[in-house]
């Protein structure tokens, strides 16, 4: 072993320098990424939903068992308390009949008064059901990726949904997978509306569990336990879907409690309401909102003649 | 004597252990596990991979896999593409270049090991992405996550060790 120790003197030197030089290279193409990514966000989507497209079923194959054991805990659970929940769900049938009759009054009142001025229907939503199949967590972004893409439905910027609210929208849409983008991560911001008051905000997520309130239209007419829905302003998400409820009004911001508890979310509904709205990469809207309703309500006045919608 | 097909496919597939399970934890970080809080704070598993092997098998864990495993993490995670790129090498490095301190030593040291170089790389992440977003992001969720992590490490780097003897010998 003479012959390998003398040209290793020379050999394992550049090597070391070689692999420094590897190394540092590599360091360097990261950030060149990052900031490529910054540049050209559209580019990297596309690479990335090919990539996140292929270990899709995966994903979705691994995420079964969890769900499974999930399921099987809240059986469990549910089991243990089916007295205590049956006397709580009587008195809320109770309660929910006068609703109903309630509704029922204000949705005849409702109808007859659309007639009496020719109101317009928004397009009907069509929705994909899809099952999430990662939840790629992280304290720097909140998104997940649900089974189902392109092939189903989905488009970029559709509005996401569970039974109890607003989950966020599609940010990018492979063939057979899709990336949710929740409501409460850093880059989320939804028109809002407080639904008693009326007061117009913007909710924005920053990456923790309660996104903020902020730019309130009448400087803070707003109290804990109100709910917040959507206000349909921009023209992305249709007004009255309901986000979640205000838990505390401090200096600093209007917390809001989503009513979509992210630990829970196994199946979500993607709705296409039929919106253009405004979205990075998109061209803006031609109409706008106002000027298209009143298009459409002298569209309804002379008949044979759809908006072609 | 030449090594037949199927014996250079196996030393291949051994080779690729070190990579593989490392991306595997990728995915299983990914998991929905559906208990409250944990999504904002479940561990980053991979990072436990690229410690655990540039440690003790540096040959079979070079850069440009622990460069491929941080695309594949910011791919999944949905972060910026190179947040974590970065991050893992810079982790990488750290051990390369004190290799003095890290090969050959016990669970215990090793471990220590890991408690500062998973803090090193929280801290450049944060770092890199509140200058990313221009946002500072709250740290509280990145302080779980990283105990989280620490705490995964011993039950992690335990299995690993179990597998070293499958892996072929250092070259």
């Amino acid at each position: 072993m003479e012959k390998p120790r003398l040209i290793n003197r020379f050999v394992q030197p550049m090597r070391g320098l070689l692999h420094r030089f590897a190394y540092f290279g590599l360091i360097a193409a990261a950030f060149g990424l990052m900031i490529f990514g910054k540049v050209d966000a559209l580019l990297m989507d596309r690479v990335r939903v090919h990539v996140v497209d292929a270990v899709a079923p995966i994903l979705d194959a691994l995420s079964r068992p969890a769900a499974a054991v999930d399921n099987a805990i809240v059986a469990g659970r549910e089991f243990a308390r089916i007295h205590e929940e049956n006397a709580t769900l009587r008195t809320e049938v109770e309660k929910l009949r006068q609703w109903e009759s309630a509704a029922r009054h204000l949705e005849n009142e409702n109808e007859s008064l659309k007639t009496l001025l020719g109101w317009a229907p928004p397009p009907e939503a069509i929705f994909v059901t899809a099952r999430v199949i990662a939840d790629t967590g992280g304290t720097f972004v909140h998104s997940m990726i649900v089974g189902a893409g392109a092939r189903d439905g989905v488009k970029k910027g559709l509005v996401v949904m569970t039974g109890e609210g607003l989950a966020g929208r599609i940010a990018s849409v492979g063939n057979h997978s899709a990336r949710l983008l929740l409501l409460t991560d850093l880059n989320s911001r939804i028109p809002a509306i407080v639904e008693r008051t009326r007061t117009r905000a913007i909710l924005v997520g920053d990456n923790t569990d309660r996104p903020r309130l902020v730019y309130l239209s009448d400087g803070g007419a707003v109290t804990a336990s109100d709910r917040i829905v959507t206000s349909g302003h921009g023209g992305v998400f249709p007004p009255g879907l309901p986000i979640g409820v205000v838990i505390s009004v401090a200096e600093n911001g209007v917390l809001v409690k989503p009513f979509v508890e992210r630990a829970r979310l196994e199946f979500v509904r993607v709705v296409d309401f039929g919106l253009e709205g405004i979205l990075e990469g998109s061209p803006p809207p031609r109409v706008e909102p106002a000027v298209r309703r009143r298009a459409a309500r002298k569209e309804a006045a002379k008949p044979d003649e759809g908006t072609g919608r | 004597m030449k090594p037949t097909l199927g014996q250079q496919l196996d030393t291949q597939a051994r080779r690729l252990v070190p990579a593989a399970t490392t991306l595997i934890l990728v995915l299983l970080a990914a998991v929905p596990s559906h208990v409250p809080g944990l999504a904002r704070i479940v561990p980053l598993l991979a990072l436990i991979g690229v410690y655990h092997w540039t440690a003790h098998r540096p040959d079979l864990m070079p850069a440009r896999v622990v460069f491929a495993i941080g695309l594949f993490q910011d791919i999944i995670g949905g972060g910026p593409l190179g947040l974590y790129a970065a991050v893992f090498l810079l982790v990488h490095g750290g051990i390369v270049f004190q290799a003095r301190f890290f090969v050959g030593k016990g669970f215990v040291v090793l471990w220590f090991g890991f408690a500062l170089m998973s803090a090193a790389a929280a801290a450049a992440a944060w770092v890199v992405t509140a200058l990313f977003h221009a946002a500072l992001v709250d740290p509280t969720a990145l302080v779980y996550q990283y105990l989280l992590t620490l705490g995964t490490f011993p039950i992690l780097s335990r299995l690993f060790l179990r597998w070293h003897p499958v892996l072929v010998a250092e070259s």
